[in-house]
């Protein structure tokens, strides 16, 4: 309305460019005041500018947190084309899943073999290190992710070889034999294909489109070893 | 010299050399009668980076700004440097390693397939690739083989995977290195007509170590004479590849450096395969000496009691 009137009074002192010519005849003699109601959708602002999440007990902020990482779970374990990992990324659930993974990959203390399976920390190096130089390889190839974001992702999406791997030491506690060997081995490639898939939905989008294959690929080389890994461990 | 530039050209690589034999030809662009048209594109490029190689005292071919416009303006401290060796698309690699595993005789890979943007995530990502490769190929042969023993323990033997990536990454950086600072050094001797950045010789060396993936994934067969084969056939097709690489560049040297810098070349590559067959992969026959020994044993023990 104010327009309306402004364009008016434009149109009458004859102004070089008629903005809006069809409206020029349109005069409204008194002001309208203009009244209502601003709402606005953004909670997070609240948040910053209340200061309440210092007076909100601890077990608010607990529990906020594992929602988000709960929610970012159920995104690995059904994936969709959604910006949710990648907008609110946390390290959270990387960490998580990687000490829970190197815990149960590492070899007992007792055995003194020399060349047994992996140790703690070169399991949580080994995927860490994985995940930096997969990160360093897609923005080096043009990608427009982040380095945190797409650290987020590749830990995320640890989410189904961790549950292998849990299947696998359940499954080791009954008898040895070739079928015990077959159902983790189905457990394992049904995982790794889960892995991929999910993180390849989130990842893709952030390449350009002829390098789409190039940034993929480590990403499935990475899934692969943490895989081979889940599949050779034997308990002592 | 002046007379090559009327010789009738055959082959893309001795066209190239024979434009650059002249140091007071300074024309970039050229266009030659007696080409095909199916080369002038190429050598339109090729000749221009050869001769300002050749001008401009061998350097890098990141001083060779002349042509390539874009590339490797920004100083070394910054991002952008190191995105220009990721500057390739699917197909370019895809090319690159279609054209190590299929060495055409005259044709050479580094101005065939790389023209002056070495890459460096073919060369990366496959030694990675063919680290892993081993280190899970050899697990498994072992593993096969060990089978029905009762005394055998399954072990994954992590420790092996390290090692393997020491082996292979020194191998795909220094020797390049070494290659590279001996070229370097002939070439302040002799003139030389071809040749390379450091980049480029990795980039070829990477390359060249493609075809090991699925040999040492085909190693896991236990059986000897079918593992030496592997070794004869992927030794014969990367180091052809290097070999037809690497002669241009050395030829107009003292005949006898030439030919031992070619066979120093496949040497290394040699020691390189037949090393990592030694170490990562059990030798098959061991099984049948338990089973010979302990009739021995058994005749023995007889014999003695």
């Amino acid at each position: 309305m104010a327009e309306a009137t402004e364009s008016a009074g434009d149109g009458g002192a004859a102004s070089p460019r008629p903005l809006f010519a069809g409206l020029s005849d349109i005069t409204i003699s008194q002001d309208i005041p203009i009244e209502g109601e601003i709402t606005i959708p953004m909670r997070s602002r609240i948040r910053e500018f209340d200061s309440s999440t210092l007076n909100e007990s601890v077990q608010n902020t607990i529990m906020r947190d594992l929602k988000a990482v709960g929610k970012k779970f159920m995104h690995v374990l059904y994936p969709r084309k959604s910006n949710t990992l990648l907008r609110d990324w946390d390290l959270w659930g990387p960490l998580f899943l990687c000490v829970i993974l190197a815990l149960m990959l590492q070899r007992d203390a007792v055995d003194s073999e020399k060349y047994g399976g992996p140790q703690f920390a070169e399991v949580f190096v080994t995927l860490w290190f994985g995940a930096v130089t997969i990160t360093l390889n897609s923005k080096l190839l043009g990608g427009n992710i982040s380095v945190f974001q797409s650290l987020c992702v590749l830990g995320y999406c640890i989410l189904p070889l961790t549950v292998a791997m849990l299947i696998c030491r359940l499954v080791l506690l009954v008898e040895l034999g070739p079928v015990n060997f077959l159902v983790r081995l189905l457990v394992v490639i049904l995982m790794f294909a889960w892995s991929v898939v999910a993180s390849t939905a989130f990842l893709a989008d952030s390449q350009p489109p002829n390098r789409k294959t190039l940034a993929v690929y480590p990403v499935c080389l990475f899934y692969f070893v943490i895989s081979w890994m889940v599949l050779t461990f034997t308990p002592q | 010299m002046a007379a090559a530039d009327d010789l009738q050209f055959e082959e893309f690589g001795d066209a190239a050399t024979s434009l650059g034999a002249n140091p007071d030809d300074t024309t970039i662009s050229i266009e030659d009668p007696g080409e095909t048209p199916k080369h002038q594109p190429r050598l339109l490029r090729g000749s221009g980076r050869e001769e300002d190689d050749d001008l401009l005292g061998n350097d890098d071919s990141d001083k060779t700004e002349l042509l390539a416009g874009q590339k490797k303006s920004s100083p070394f401290w910054t991002f952008e440097y190191y995105q220009t060796f990721f500057d390739v698309d699917t197909y370019q690699v895809l090319d690159r390693i279609k054209g190590s595993l299929l060495p055409i005789p005259g044709k050479n890979f580094v101005r065939l397939y790389i023209r002056s943007n070495p890459d460096l995530y073919g060369p990366f990502w496959i030694c990675a690739t063919l680290v892993f490769a081993i280190a899970i190929s050899g697990n498994l042969s072992n593993f096969l083989i060990h089978l029905g023993k009762k005394t055998y323990h399954y072990v994954p033997e992590f420790r092996k995977v390290s090692i393997a990536a020491s082996v292979i990454y020194a191998y795909a950086w220094l020797v390049p290195f070494a290659l590279w600072a001996f070229l370097m050094w002939r070439n302040s001797k002799v003139m030389n007509f071809v040749s390379y950045s450091f980049l480029e010789i990795v980039c070829v060396y990477g390359y060249s170590l493609f075809i090991y993936i699925p040999t040492a994934i085909l190693w896991i067969i236990p059986q000897k004479a079918v593992r030496w084969i592997l070794v004869m056939i992927a030794l014969g097709i990367s180091g052809s590849v290097l070999a037809m690489t690497f002669w241009p560049a050395v030829r107009e040297d003292n005949r006898r450096i030439a030919l031992a810098t070619v066979v120093t070349i496949l040497l290394l590559h040699t020691l390189l395969s037949v090393g990592c067959l030694a170490y990562f992969f059990d030798a098959p026959e061991m099984d049948h000496l338990p089973t010979t020994a302990t009739p021995n044993q058994t005749v023995a023990a007889a014999k003695s009691s």
